[in-house]
């Protein structure tokens, strides 16, 4: 019954100072859409590279052609223990061929003409940690048996490279605009406190607690946090769905690889909203009331 | 009840009060009278501890007010009743949420609230204003809603600060029997004021500061020409206050 007596006063204040309530509710939407947009555009550029990573997670070890099946077993299990492998399997030359075959299509007659089957058996392994790639390659390439090792180390290197900056960057680019929002929530709930400085002094006049100041500010400061992170949330879904309906196709031809899910992403970004709205207006309030507090 | 003892308070060169001594005692009526800046406020904002004192201690009921903790404050403030020569209503709240405020500050239960704001409002008189909020109604309404704020929690002490200053004379003499009346119910009422027609019509203790030092403390006292302005001092609201 008090929380809600206490919301309910939050919204009142909020209606009866439209002014001020709608300068708050502007900086914090805005701060949260350049961070929502920010936000999509790194999670799709993670999801980008995760999915080029699944195209290099696999190492290709021709056998030497004296190699009999059940040798080739032998080195699967092998293999197998070492740390960040996922899993092996063999792949025959007749089967390499059938995918060389699958891969090139329209063009597959030329294989046709091939007098013998020139490719070697194989195994693939599929590798669960990137960062030991080149280990594991340079450990299965002096095992017996294997003729050589096909991996593209340069390009994994470079990608993992690249993941790694990006992560780092957006990382910082999203702390630096937490903190601005905090600064520039905390300067325009500073304008509501001042605006109503008189208020306060009257209430410490009556003999009102620190607390009992601070709570409605606070309140307020966490309602505006939410209903600005409504509305971030909203416009935020909204541009994605149009941007996913426009350029969805193309880029799935481009990249082979689709857009993050558009209610997954809503929904989480609207839970990140609102986390950071909230703190973000609670912080504000408290940094900007305590000077008018009692020491 | 009230005791300052020796009590200095300066604003770097400039006087606030200098030693005063004076003892209020349970259920009494005193004017404080004097000049501009000769330290009344200060006297009051020593009271409710909004400022500090130089030197010297001021004794409430059983403790002293200058070595109170800070979380102890705002509790000392609710056992005083306060009311400003401008109102300090709330803007944002109404008249209704104004009185039931002090109340909710010192957290008394929903229902008791809904059973003495309107007693308190039919008290000053103004039941139809309830919803209004405080600048839709007179400057003489507005004075009495403070003071059915200032007494909503039955303080000991209520402290009037020129209550009557911004009001003309038969707004000035309602509020006076309203300060009266709460004074019979055996509230101490310490009240700040420059009228002279109050202080002689009202036949109470009169105390004058004069430069931040008390320079008369009488029974039944009168208000001397001596404690009016200098003339050098422009008062411009002496108009709308009360004659003199």
């Amino acid at each position: 019954m008090r929380v809600f007596l206490a919301f309910k006063q939050a919204f009142l204040q909020i209606g009866r100072n439209k002014a001020m309530t709608a300068a708050s509710l502007a900086s914090i939407t805005a701060i949260l859409l350049v961070l929502g947009i920010f936000f999509v555009i790194v999670v799709n550029i993670n999801n980008m590279t995760e999915g080029i990573k699944q195209d290099f997670d696999q190492v290709q070890v021709y056998l030497q052609d004296d190699v009999a099946k059940d040798q080739a077993a032998q080195l699967q299990s092998q293999i197998e223990k070492l740390s960040g492998v996922s899993g092996t399997s063999y792949l025959s030359r007749e089967e390499a061929l059938q995918q060389w075959k699958v891969k090139w299509g329209a063009n597959a007659g030329l294989l046709d003409r091939l007098q013998s089957n020139p490719l070697p058996n194989s195994v693939i392994i599929n590798i669960s940690d990137l960062n030991q790639a080149t280990s594991i390659v340079d450990h299965v390439k002096t095992m017996s048996g294997v003729e050589k090792v096909s991996y593209s180390q340069d390009t994994v290197d470079k990608l993992l490279q690249i993941t790694r900056v990006v992560q780092i960057v957006s990382l910082i680019i999203i702390l630096v605009l937490i903190f601005i929002s905090i600064l520039v929530v905390s300067n325009t709930i500073k304008l509501t406190v001042l605006a109503r400085e008189r208020e306060i002094s009257i209430m410490r006049y009556v003999g009102a607690t620190n607390w009992f100041i601070r709570g409605p500010f606070l309140l307020e400061g966490v309602v505006l946090g939410l209903i600005a992170a409504a509305i971030a949330s909203v416009v935020v879904g909204v541009l994605y769905h149009y941007f996913i309906a426009r350029f969805g196709s193309d880029f799935l031809l481009l990249m082979s690889n689709s857009f993050v899910n558009e209610s997954f992403l809503n929904f989480n970004l609207a839970i990140i909203f609102a986390a950071i709205g909230v703190s973000v207006g609670a912080c504000g309030s408290i940094i900007s009331i305590r000077r008018f507090l009692e020491k | 009840m009230i005791e300052f003892k020796d009590v200095t308070k300066h604003y770097g060169a400039n006087v606030g009060v200098d030693n005063i001594s004076i003892t209020v005692g349970d259920g009494e009526f005193v004017f404080l009278v004097g000049p501009s800046g000769a330290g009344k406020s200060t006297f009051v904002k020593l009271m409710l501890k909004l400022l500090d004192v130089d030197k010297g201690h001021i004794y409430y009921k059983d403790y002293d007010i200058t070595k109170l903790p800070p979380r102890l404050i705002p509790g000392h403030r609710r056992s005083m009743g306060i009311v400003f020569q401008d109102f300090s209503l709330l803007p944002k709240k109404t008249i209704y949420e104004n009185i039931a405020f002090a109340m909710e500050i010192v957290h008394r239960p929903a229902r008791a609230i809904k059973r003495q704001v309107p007693q308190a409002l039919e008290l000053v008189g103004l039941t139809a204003e309830a919803e209004k909020l405080p600048n839709e109604i007179s400057i003489g309404e507005q004075q009495r809603v403070a003071i059915a704020r200032a007494i909503i929690n039955n303080p000991d002490v209520l402290i009037a600060d020129e209550p009557t200053g911004n009001l003309d004379p038969d707004t000035g003499w309602e509020i006076m029997r309203l300060l009266e009346q709460i004074n019979r119910r055996g509230t101490t009422v310490l009240m700040v004021t420059h009228s002279r027609e109050i202080v002689n019509a009202m036949n109470k203790r009169v105390v004058a500061i004069r430069g931040g030092r008390i320079v008369r403390d009488e029974l039944g006292g009168l208000y001397h020409p001596e404690m009016d302005d200098d003339p050098v001092v422009c008062r411009p609201a002496s108009e709308e206050a009360l004659p003199i």
